[in-house]
């Protein structure tokens, strides 16, 4: 088949429905793991969806995030990114990525569990004391991340409602109009020079606090624009996903009964169900961040030419039935679990360690603490978020 | 030092040249398979298997082989000078 004869698929392939994937991502795993795909904007793109070409296209020097800034690359927001780590490839990417990542590392964040676990019961401890219902949403899955990122940054904790909103900004695609997401993104930028002024004056035992004296002992290292941007990254992308993960594993639970018994019965398995439901759970409306090769490269049967884009899909792999058998049912007891569910590659999330944890000790508290949990509405009337890179709902009342 | 030469720029940036500066080792049940490694220093790194293995033991010095186990969200991977002295990560 020559390349002018495929068809061109409109991408993503349906509106995102909770939290099925389209089978059509299977059809292709079997009949055409590269295909070709327009997305609302930018250029057509190769759309990989086997777990072995995702891996090579994240994973793989022969593939750049550094050469999208210069294309229209394809994508459901109407605006493009403009800086960041993620338009970033090796040794660049690394000189700003290695600055942060020991921050991240099991270890440490491990150093924050019992803060963490803290923190959660006191949410529950609330909810209860005012008693049902309660919007998990609002009363646990967001208070909980961002005041473990806050106290890991040194950002006031007090200051998440003006915060959180402009955050909003890094996950929205059509929620806001595009005037709003760069109004929201210099808001927060604003904010977090504001803190690094204050941390220049009076360090303290922060992130934040580190990293401008890694800037000011070393102008090589890291500029002020650097600063402010990876700063405002780890704040805003630190805590979106990690809140809206805690009510979508919830959710998955909550409708998947046995699973949730599985787990009263036996609260050890969390750590394994918080691996399934990383590989499960499809998070993102569609795939993005296309990487563009390099040069000619030979993937799922189809030669990619220097300078095409191949966007990799992570919840198609997740599904991929040569890599986990019985892909589509919920299982914590595999005896691996590859999961792409924070990517691949130099890209992998930097913060996957720290969102493991928070989900687990989330999850754990929920479990143990609220053994009656149930939705408070019939679960057809749950409101889920719309115009976002992310699938989530607005709100979760709860009963217990 | 045939090898070295026949590594193109990119490849010899991103670490991985033979030599007798330092050791590279891999804790392959503590890695996770994320692959940043890989992906930082491509030429030092390959996942085998899911698991980061390093492409040869012993490296000449390169900062992207230590700016890759500091990167390692699990430190699955050490870095040692000739003395044994671990170089990355920081303790």
């Amino acid at each position: 088949m020559t390349d002018t004869q495929r068809v061109v698929h409109a991408y993503p392939f349906s509106p995102p429905d909770r939290f099925k994937l389209d089978p059509f991502y299977a059809e292709l795993r079997r009949r055409e793991p590269l295909t070709r795909v327009r997305m609302p904007y930018g250029e057509e793109a190769w759309l990989a969806t086997r777990y072995a070409d995702v891996r090579t296209v994240l994973g793989d020097a022969r593939f750049s995030r550094a050469a999208s800034a210069d294309r229209d690359e394809p994508r459901i927001s109407p605006r493009k990114l403009e800086a960041g780590l993620l338009l970033m490839d090796p040794p660049e990417h690394t000189r700003l990525r290695r600055l942060v990542a020991k921050a991240f590392t099991a270890r440490r964040v491990e150093q924050l569990r019992p803060r963490t676990q803290e923190v959660a019961n006191e949410l529950v401890d609330r909810m209860i004391a005012t008693g049902p219902p309660a919007d998990l949403v609002q009363h646990f899955a967001t208070p909980l991340p961002i005041t473990v990122i806050c106290e890991l940054l040194g950002v006031p904790v007090e200051d998440q409602d003006r915060f959180h909103v402009w955050s909003e900004a890094v996950v929205s695609t059509t929620s806001l109009s595009v005037e709003q997401i760069a109004g929201y993104i210099q808001n927060l930028f604003a904010y977090m020079r504001g803190l690094i002024a204050q941390r220049r004056q009076e360090p303290t035992e922060d992130l934040i606090s580190a990293l401008v004296r890694v800037r000011d002992e070393d102008n090589q290292r890291l500029s002020e624009d650097e600063l402010v941007r990876l700063l405002t990254g780890l704040l805003a992308a630190g805590h979106e996903t990690t809140v809206t993960q805690i009510p979508n594993f919830t959710y998955v639970l909550l409708t998947n009964p046995d699973k949730l018994a599985e787990l009263r019965a036996d609260p050890s398995l969390v750590p394994a169900a918080v691996e399934e439901l990383m590989r499960y759970v499809p998070l993102g409306v569609a795939s993005s961040f296309a990487r563009y090769a390099t040069e000619d490269v030979e993937l799922g049967g189809v030669l990619v030419r220097a300078g095409e884009p191949v966007i990799g899909s992570l919840s198609s792999a997740n599904r991929d039935e040569e890599v986990f058998p019985d892909p589509d049912s919920l299982d914590f007891g595999r005896s691996a679990n590859p999961h792409i569910g924070f990517g691949h590659g130099a890209h992998h999330c930097v913060g996957a360690q720290l969102a493991r944890m928070e989900l687990q000790v989330a999850i754990d508290v929920l479990v143990r603490r609220f053994p009656e949990l149930r939705f408070a509405v019939p679960e057809e009337e749950l409101e889920w978020k719309s115009g976002m890179l992310v699938r989530g709902l607005k709100r979760m009342p709860v009963a217990w | 030092m045939e090898e070295r030469h026949a590594r193109t720029r990119a490849e010899a940036d991103a670490g991985g040249v033979v030599g007798d500066d330092w050791r590279i080792s891999v804790d392959g049940g503590t890695c996770i398979g994320a692959g940043i490694c890989a992906g930082t220093a491509p030429t030092a790194f390959r996942l085998v298997n899911g698991v980061s293995t390093p492409t040869h033991d012993t490296v000449e010095a390169d900062d992207a082989i230590r700016a890759a186990a500091e990167s390692c969200p699990v430190e699955a991977i050490t870095v040692r000078d000739r003395e044994g002295t671990v170089i990355a990560p920081e303790p």
